[in-house]
């Protein structure tokens, strides 16, 4: 199951973990990615939190916690090699992993057709 | 262009030093010492004198090339400011000097510089004192701040820790009132370009303990509600900061004091005309209303009764020291033979040729570049390069094209709430023939833009380097070369 | 009028252009309608030789004169003519900040061979390209040490300049910050290293110390710092430049953050600025860091190339959540200690700071020569020293003054239990004459 915020992070889970990214479009949006900071593993947080922060050469973005849990695992990759965000945002660029989750939370978040629909919403009204 | 460190050869030096007139000893033992000498460059005095020249070369400056770069003012630097700045009795006074018993006789002079360019100041932008301390712009608005923080604390409203700043504002503003402890909440601007008054009646209440305000605005225009806003700011028990940034708008016309502000900060390497030095030195002098002169920054220059000058190192309610001594006083020095040089007539006429100056680029550009927010400016125009990026040429790119063109570029992306935003500050000391020879190049780029946009995109060509790869710098650290 | 050239021909040409009749007319539609103010207080313009005249006047009212013995943080060091020369290549000080790299390399350049130097001089890895001077640098290496540790407690040697702790209270008052300061015994002059470590906690962000002492003292401080690394906190180091040309670096000793002074690389007093705070850190601090940072890439035909970076971390991207609120900061004096220490080189850098501690040695034995003079503290040190005198040293130096010398700093001032204590400066400017008429007129004003 995979879910979508307002935020544009992504949250999916796998086994008794969610593993948590930012999107496509947050990649894109914050252009070449030069630094990704994530709070250690064995931090505990709840929705919302800020769970690290993504770097570009013209923008800092904070990463927030879609689901409350424990950190237990951080892509410790994207320190050599932040692009990999930029190549790979919903699959090798995932930012952390949290346990101790309650899948009941997911409820809130979007579906992917919910947050495709919700970016495009977004693109036309910041048109106007 | 080589570093320093690969010119040179071992044994070379570019001084000389007196010789040892005393027995060679001292009481560092060897476990203490340093087992590698640092290595420093190792050069003549020629081979050191013709880097730095040939460096200069890569640079553009005021003395070299048209500057409009917009929020910076980025006016001449008077030459004989210069040479007063190094007269040895002032650049050889050590700081400490006051500080001894009867140490005040010894730098009379200098305090009478302080002082006197503080009652200008204060003369200038309406208020009862001014602090000369703060080390920069930014260093002022901290301190202005600050004094905010401190003024509640001594009236025990210790809940106000809400700093409130319009989305239009320079990033230095919500990071000064960070740093001062406050929580910053974002105004919102309307259609205008003004702080929209009823997102700001919202957020007014016993929490709040002042706005930050830039006037004229960061967009270069005057918010004609910026008494009201002082008046909704008071009401609710707050107080209204000034960021004067863009001081030379209204200098000798319009004093933020009369209008209801209560502090604020000006740049003296802005308005004042000392040289931005390519990032500082700086100064950022504080002004304030009656009320917050007690938690003024120490020390303080006096005038005594008999026209001696005195240092008061004892309010009781200071916030204390925020410089090591008394400011950038080599920067101070500058800026007082500024105003003893204009003096009354001459600082009027400032304002009234930078907005003139202004106003003229904003007419003669309208017809090729967009306005977000048009109207009467002050002392900077904002243009938006929407048109241009249609053709995929953004402010960036216009901005490279000029420096091929001898132009230092406006400042780009700035204010944020303006999309591709161009903001073009002449100041009064450029002539009428270099502006419009600045417009005629704004004009070719936006028609070239137009018809080959292609060509736009791949300047500068003319500069030492291309567009630099600033990923890789960010990602590949090389931030020194080290032994 | 100077520097405003427009005439009233420009300016009715212009206005005609605005479609105004007249500046009140472009003042009333640019939304300004208060009258203007009167300025009773601003006098009339000068011409450029009465302002000269004056500020000439000024300047010879400044005991610029006396024979300098104070030092305290600020030396009174030589400054090689060509210094001046260099720096003062207007397209460098007439500059802005190097937003624009195509057409900044000469400055981007020059701070990256500042920040190299810094390196070089504190064996540390990466540097930043200034902040305003060493008090505000040391605050910040305090703000860092928060952000990395996640605490909130600062414990400061009581040995570190008074002036910088002065600076560091101001700024703590409003963010929930604690400061430790741990004395040092007024007898001594080391900075009690032992009692610094006990004063560690786990909720000690960073330990700050001076080396140099204030008081001139030179300490080993290797175990300290591992001491405090054990305990998880920050080391954090402030120095004195021209020192480190001959002493042990704080890189060799461990410390993360290493701060400092820079006004003795060439900058002049000028009674109290503009100087030059500098920072260098650790590789895993660096975006952590404040200030401006200069990075070498390359462009797009690959040739190197100088530009601003790691700008994610400042104020015009993060806002209230950026490392500082710094902007302008002092590169201009960065400039100037980089063109000091490529003038005076490696080994003229070394000879200065030989010639110092040598002549500090030599003074401070005559001084000790003197009836009721008598050590304080520590025997290492590097060209400051302190002396106890026998009766309240500001009133010495009170007395010292009208022999034409400025003696010392009397530590009273800061330090209450040592009103008889003398901070004693020597540079490489002292002469032997000079040093030896110092200790004749101390005699004189002790004893006659």
């Amino acid at each position: 199951m995979k879910k979508y915020t307002k935020e544009h992070e992504w949250v999916e889970i796998k086994g008794r973990e969610a593993v948590i990214g930012i999107t496509a479009y947050a990649a894109k949006e914050l252009g070449d990615i030069t630094f990704v900071e994530v709070h250690p593993e064995g931090t505990d947080v709840i929705v919302g939190d800020v769970i690290g922060t993504i770097e570009s050469v013209k923008a800092a973005s904070d990463v927030y916690s879609p689901i409350s849990g424990t950190i237990s695992a951080t892509n410790t990759e994207l320190e050599e090699e932040p692009a990999i965000v930029n190549n790979s945002p919903e699959e090798k660029g995932w930012v952390c992993k949290l346990d101790n989750i309650d899948l009941v939370e997911l409820e809130e978040l979007m579906t992917k057709e919910q947050y495709d629909k919700f970016l495009k919403e977004s693109a036309s009204s910041s048109k106007k | 262009m080589e570093l320093i460190y690969s010119k040179g050869k071992s044994g070379r030096r570019g001084s000389s030093l007196p010789k040892l007139d005393v027995p060679d000893a001292n009481s560092i033992p060897s476990s203490l010492r340093r087992k590698k000498a640092a290595q420093m460059p190792e050069v003549s005095e020629l081979e050191a004198v013709r880097h730095f020249t040939l460096l200069s070369r890569k640079n553009m400056g005021v003395d070299s090339n048209f500057y409009p770069l917009g929020s910076c003012t980025m006016k001449y630097n008077p030459k004989v400011n210069e040479k007063i700045a190094a007269m040895p009795g002032f650049a050889d006074l050590h700081p400490l000097l006051p500080q001894l018993r009867r140490g005040g006789a010894l730098t009379q002079g200098a305090l009478a510089v302080i002082y006197e360019t503080e009652r200008m100041l204060s003369e200038l932008l309406g208020f009862s004192q001014t602090t000369m301390q703060p080390l920069a712009g930014a260093h002022g608005e901290l301190t202005g701040v600050m004094l905010i923080a401190a003024y509640h604390k001594a009236h025990g409203d210790t809940k106000r820790k809400i700093m409130l700043i319009p989305d239009a504002a320079h990033g230095t503003n919500p990071a000064s009132a960070a740093m001062a402890g406050f929580d910053t909440v974002t105004i919102p601007s309307d259609p205008d370009g003004n702080v929209d008054l009823d997102a700001l009646k919202k957020e007014l209440n016993e929490n709040v303990a002042g706005i930050m305000l830039t006037c004229p605005n960061t967009l270069g225009m005057f918010d004609k509600n910026v008494k009201e806003i002082c008046e909704l700011i008071h009401k609710a028990g707050a107080l209204a900061y000034c960021d004067g940034a863009n001081f030379n708008a209204i200098i000798g016309r319009l004093r933020p004091g009369d209008i209801g502000f209560d502090v604020m900060h000006v740049n003296l390497h802005k308005t004042f005309s000392t040289p931005h030095g390519a990032g500082g030195p700086g100064s950022g002098p504080v002004g304030v209303c009656e009320k917050l002169v007690p938690y003024l920054p120490v020390s303080c220059v006096a005038k005594r009764s008999d026209g001696t000058y005195a240092l008061e190192y004892h309010h009781k309610e200071s916030i204390g020291y925020i410089a090591p001594f008394y400011g950038n006083f080599g920067i101070i020095l500058r800026a007082y033979a500024y105003l003893l040089t204009l003096g009354k007539e001459g600082l009027v006429r400032v304002s009234e040729n930078a907005v003139l100056n202004a106003n003229y680029i904003r007419a003669k550009l309208i017809p090729y570049y967009d306005q977000q927010h048009p109207g009467y400016c002050m002392h900077e125009c904002v243009f938006s390069a929407t048109r241009q990026s249609e053709k995929g040429v953004h402010a960036l790119d216009i901005a490279k094209a000029l420096i091929d063109r001898g132009i230092h570029p406006p400042t780009i992306y700035f204010p944020l709430i303006v999309k591709e935003a161009l903001m073009i500050e002449p100041t009064e000391t450029e002539s009428i023939e270099d502006i419009n020879k600045f417009i005629q190049v704004m004009i070719d780029i936006a028609k070239l833009a137009d018809e080959n946009p292609e060509a736009i995109k791949q300047c500068p060509l003319t500069t030492p380097i291309k567009r630099l790869d600033e990923t890789q710098a960010a990602r590949k650290l090389d931030l020194a070369s080290l032994e | 009028m100077p520097y405003i050239p427009n005439t009233d021909a420009d300016r009715k040409e212009m206005l005609e252009a605005i479609e105004c009749k007249s500046i009140d007319e472009l003042w009333q539609k640019a939304q300004i309608r208060t009258p203007p103010p009167a300025l009773e207080n601003i006098p009339a313009g000068m011409s450029e030789y009465e302002v000269t005249r004056h500020l000439n006047s000024l300047a010879s009212q400044n005991a610029t004169h006396l024979v300098n013995f104070v030092g305290s943080g600020y030396y009174d060091h030589l400054i090689p003519a060509a210094v001046g020369t260099m720096v003062g290549r207007s397209e460098f000080y007439t500059a802005y900040t190097p937003y624009q790299p195509e057409a900044s390399q000469g400055t981007l350049q020059a701070i990256y061979e500042y920040q190299s130097a810094i390196c070089r001089l504190t064996s540390m890895p990466m540097s930043n390209a200034s902040l305003y001077d060493g008090g505000t640098a040391l605050f910040e290496a305090i703000m860092m040490a928060v952000r990395i540790t996640n605490r909130r407690q600062a414990v400061i040697s009581g040995a570190v300049s008074p002036i910088f702790r002065e600076m560091i209270r101001c700024y703590s008052s409003n963010l929930d910050i604690e400061l430790i300061v741990v004395p040092v015994k007024s007898s001594k002059t080391d900075s009690s290293q032992g009692a610094l470590v006990d004063a560690v906690t786990d909720k000690t962000a960073c330990v700050l110390v001076q080396y140099p002492n204030v008081f001139g003292t030179v300490e080993e401080w290797s175990d300290t710092v591992e001491k405090i690394h054990a305990k998880g906190a920050i080391a954090v180091c402030s120095v004195y430049p021209i020192a480190l040309a001959m002493l042990k670096t704080p890189g060799e000793m461990g410390f993360d953050i290493v701060t400092g002074e820079g006004q003795s690389l060439g900058i002049p007093l000028s009674f109290g600025g503009p100087y030059l705070g500098f920072m260098a850190v650790k590789e895993k601090l660096v975006r952590k860091m404040p200030g401006r940072i200069v990075g070498r890439t390359v462009d797009l035909d690959g040739k190197p190339g100088f530009v601003l970076t790691l700008q994610a971390r400042e104020q015009h991207i993060r806002r209230e959540n950026a490392m500082s609120n710094i902007c302008s900061n002092e590169s201009l004096c960065a400039l100037t200690a980089l063109a000091y220490l490529t003038c005076i080189g490696k080994e003229g850098l070394l000879q200065v700071a030989n010639l110092c501690a040598a002549k500090a040695n030599f003074a401070r034995d005559l001084l000790l020569q003197i009836k009721g003079i008598e050590p304080v503290g520590e025997k290492a040190f590097f060209n400051e020293f302190v002396i106890k005198l026998p009766g309240d040293s500001s009133e010495i130096v009170g007395n010292m003054i009208d022999k034409g010398f400025a003696a010392g700093f009397p530590l009273g001032r800061y330090y209450s239990d040592r009103k008889n204590q003398l901070l004693v400066a020597v540079t490489e400017k002292r002469t032997r004459e000079e040093i030896k008429a110092f200790a004749n007129a101390m005699e004189a004003v002790l004893w006659s």
